[in-house]
C-alpha cells in the first residue's frame, strides 16, 4: 500500500485490511463468491 | 422473400444477425457488412495490453462463421444510406466501399428491406491534439492498438528492471470520452503486470478522467450497501486507488499530449500538465460517419443522425435541463423515427442525453462521461431488435413489441483488476436499471436489490470464463444459443 501523507488525496479513502484482503484471494470463500455472483448475474439476465 | 441488412459485426452487429438467422425462415435473407475481417471480443483487450493474452486469443475470422450460418458477407465499409432509394435504384440500399484486399475500394449497393445500424464507434483521437497510436499516447480500443501497448510496457519494464523509474498516465484523453471502465481495468491489470514483474515500487501510476468523481463510469456512479452503510462507488474506487497505491486527477479535460508531457484543463479552470514515460488514454467516440441521401440526392444527414454522428432513434432527443431528465426519454426500440424500417443498436444509436451531471469548466469547456452503451446492454438491445425485425418481416407484428430500454435494463460488468487464475481480483458490479430511475427509486436511483459491488478472485474466474463463453457463442457452435447476452 502507498504511504498515506497527512491531508493528501489518499489520507481519506477507506483502506481494507490484511483480514480483508486475505478473504478476496480465499479459494474456497471465492469459490463460494463465484456461485452467488453467478446467481445475481442469472437473475439480471432473467430479467429481459 | 425480404432481407435484413446489419451493418457492423461487432457485438451489437454480431448478436443480431445470429438471433435473426437463427429466427427467420430461410426464403428470408440476413447480410452482414463489417469492415473488418476479425470478430474481436473487445472487454479482453485490456489483456492483450498487458501481455496477458495475444490478439489472436481474442479474435477470430468472420467469414467462416456466416458462411456455416448461411449468412452472406461483405467485408466493407458502409458509406452512404439512401432509405428511399436513389434515382437509378428504386429500392431501399446502402452504399458500401470495400475493405477485403482482393476488392480493396470497388463499391457496391445493396439492397433491403430491413436495416440494422450497428457500425459502432469511430474512436476520434484527432479530438485532441497528439491523442493516440500515430501520435504520443497508447490505446486499448482495438486489438491492434491493445498489441502496440503491451510492447510499449515491456519496455518500460526493461527500463526499470535496470533501475529507471517510470510514470504511467492511464486514463481518458478528452472531456467527452466514455469507457472509463476500460481504462481503469488497464490501469489495474498493468499495476498488477508491474507487481508480478517485481518492478512495482519504481512505477508511479496516475489516473487522468474526465468524470466528476472516481467511480463514475459514465453512469453517475453507483450506490451499493457496504458493511452496514449505503455508500457511493466513489468511497468503494477511491479505497481500490489507495490500496494500489494510484493518484489520481479527475474532473480533467486533455488538452494535449506531447511526448512525455500531458497537458489538461479541470473543472475549476486550472490548466496543468504531467510528464509521463508511458500514457495510455482512451479516445472520445462519434459515429462512423455515415451520410443518408433521398431519392432526389438531397443530404439529409442530419435528419437521421445527431451532430455526434450517432443514429436518431426512438428516444426523447429535445433539450432538457438535468432536473428534467426522466426514464422515458431513453429508447425502447431503437427504431429511427423517420424511416420505420431502420434501427440502429449498440454506439451506434445516439444517446438522449447523459447519464452522468453534465459539468462544464470556468472557461466553457465540457467535462463530464458521455454515456456507456457497450457490453452487455448492446447485446441484449441487439437480440430485442432482432427478433422485432423478424416478427416484422414474418407478418406477426407490424411495429417492434420488445422494448430494451436501458432506462429499464440492468447489467453486470466485471472489471477486471489483474489477471490470474489464483492471485487475480476483478470488480464484479450490476446496476440495476442502467439509467438511474429517481421516481421509482428516490434515494439512490436504483434498485439496491440487484446493485451491488465488490472484489475478488472469483470476479476475474467469471470474467475470464465469460471471455470463453462468448467466443465460442460468437463463432456459432453448437448450443450457442443458450448463452445468454
Amino acid at each position: 500500500m502507498a504511504i498515506r501523507k497527512p491531508f493528501e488525496q489518499s489520507y481519506y479513502p477507506p483502506v481494507p485490511t490484511r483480514w480483508t484482503k486475505y478473504w478476496r484471494t480465499n479459494l474456497a470463500w471465492q469459490f463460494i463468491r463465484f456461485i452467488v455472483l453467478n446467481v445475481k448475474m442469472l437473475r439480471m439476465v432473467r430479467r429481459h | 422473400m425480404s432481407r435484413l441488412l446489419i451493418l457492423g459485426a461487432g457485438i451489437a452487429g454480431h448478436t443480431a444477425a445470429m438471433h435473426a438467422r437463427h429466427r427467420l425462415p430461410s426464403p428470408h435473407e440476413v447480410v452482414v457488412v463489417s469492415p473488418n475481417s476479425q470478430w474481436n471480443w473487445i472487454p479482453s483487450n485490456i489483456w492483450v495490453g498487458t501481455g496477458f493474452m495475444k490478439p489472436e486469443q481474442v479474435t477470430f475470422p468472420l467469414a467462416p462463421v456466416y458462411e456455416k450460418l448461411g449468412i452472406p458477407f461483405h467485408q466493407a465499409r458502409a458509406v452512404s444510406l439512401h432509405p428511399d432509394g436513389s434515382a437509378d435504384r428504386p429500392a431501399p440500399h446502402v452504399t458500401i466501399e470495400y475493405t477485403s484486399p482482393d476488392r480493396q475500394g470497388q463499391t457496391a449497393d445493396l439492397d433491403y428491406d430491413f436495416l440494422i445500424n450497428a457500425t459502432g464507434p469511430r474512436l476520434n483521437f484527432g479530438a485532441t491534439k497528439g491523442l493516440g497510436p500515430e501520435a504520443h499516447s497508447l490505446s486499448v480500443c482495438t486489438y491492434g492498438h491493445a498489441s502496440q501497448t503491451a510492447a510499449a510496457l515491456q519496455q518500460s519494464i526493461q527500463r526499470m528492471k535496470r533501475g529507471d523509474r517510470q510514470t504511467f498516465l492511464i486514463g481518458t484523453g478528452h472531456g467527452s470520452c466514455t469507457c472509463q471502465g476500460a481504462a481503469f481495468e488497464y490501469l489495474f491489470n498493468l499495476e498488477h503486470e508491474l507487481r508480478r514483474q517485481g518492478v512495482r515500487d519504481r512505477a508511479r501510476l496516475v489516473w487522468i478522467s474526465n468524470e466528476a468523481e472516481l467511480g463514475d463510469f459514465g453512469m453517475g456512479g453507483m450506490f451499493l450497501r457496504r458493511g452496514g452503510y449505503v455508500t457511493h462507488s466513489r468511497v468503494f474506487t477511491e479505497s481500490l486507488f489507495t490500496e494500489r497505491g494510484v493518484e489520481w486527477i479527475t474532473r480533467a479535460h486533455v488538452r494535449e499530449v506531447a511526448p512525455g508531457e500531458t497537458s489538461y484543463e479541470t473543472l475549476d479552470g486550472e490548466n496543468a500538465s504531467i510528464t509521463h514515460d508511458f500514457a495510455m488514454l482512451l479516445p472520445p467516440f462519434t459515429g462512423v460517419g455515415l451520410r443518408a441521401f433521398q431519392r432526389d440526392g438531397r443530404d439529409i444527414t442530419a435528419d437521421l443522425f445527431a451532430p455526434s454522428q450517432f443514429m436518431f432513434v426512438d428516444g426523447d432527443y429535445r433539450k432538457k435541463a438535468f432536473d428534467a431528465w426522466a426514464p422515458e426519454d431513453w429508447p425502447e426500440t431503437y427504431q429511427s423515427p423517420r424511416y420505420t424500417n431502420i434501427f440502429a443498436v449498440g454506439i451506434a444509436f445516439a444517446p438522449p442525453h447523459p447519464i452522468s451531471k453534465p459539468m462544464t469548466s470556468v472557461t466553457g469547456t465540457p467535462i463530464s462521461p458521455t454515456p456507456p452503451r457497450t457490453g452487455m446492454p448492446s447485446g441484449v438491445m441487439a437480440r430485442h431488435v432482432a427478433l422485432n425485425i423478424v416478427d416484422m418481416m414474418t407478418g406477426k407484428a407490424e411495429a417492434p413489441t420488445r422494448k430494451a430500454s436501458m432506462a429499464h435494463m440492468g447489467a453486470a460488468c466485471i472489471a477486471s483488476a489483474g489477471a490470474d487464475l489464483v492471485h487475480g481480483t476483478a470488480v464484479s458490479m450490476t446496476v440495476f436499471p442502467i439509467v438511474p430511475d429517481f421516481n421509482k427509486y428516490p434515494d439512490t436511483g436504483r434498485d439496491l436489490r440487484y446493485t451491488s459491488g465488490e472484489i475478488g478472485l472469483a470476479g476475474h474466474w467469471i470474467k475470464h470464463a465469460l471471455h470463453y463463453a462468448f467466443l465460442y457463442k460468437a463463432k456459432a457452435n453448437p448450443l450457442w444459443i443458450a448463452v445468454p447476452e
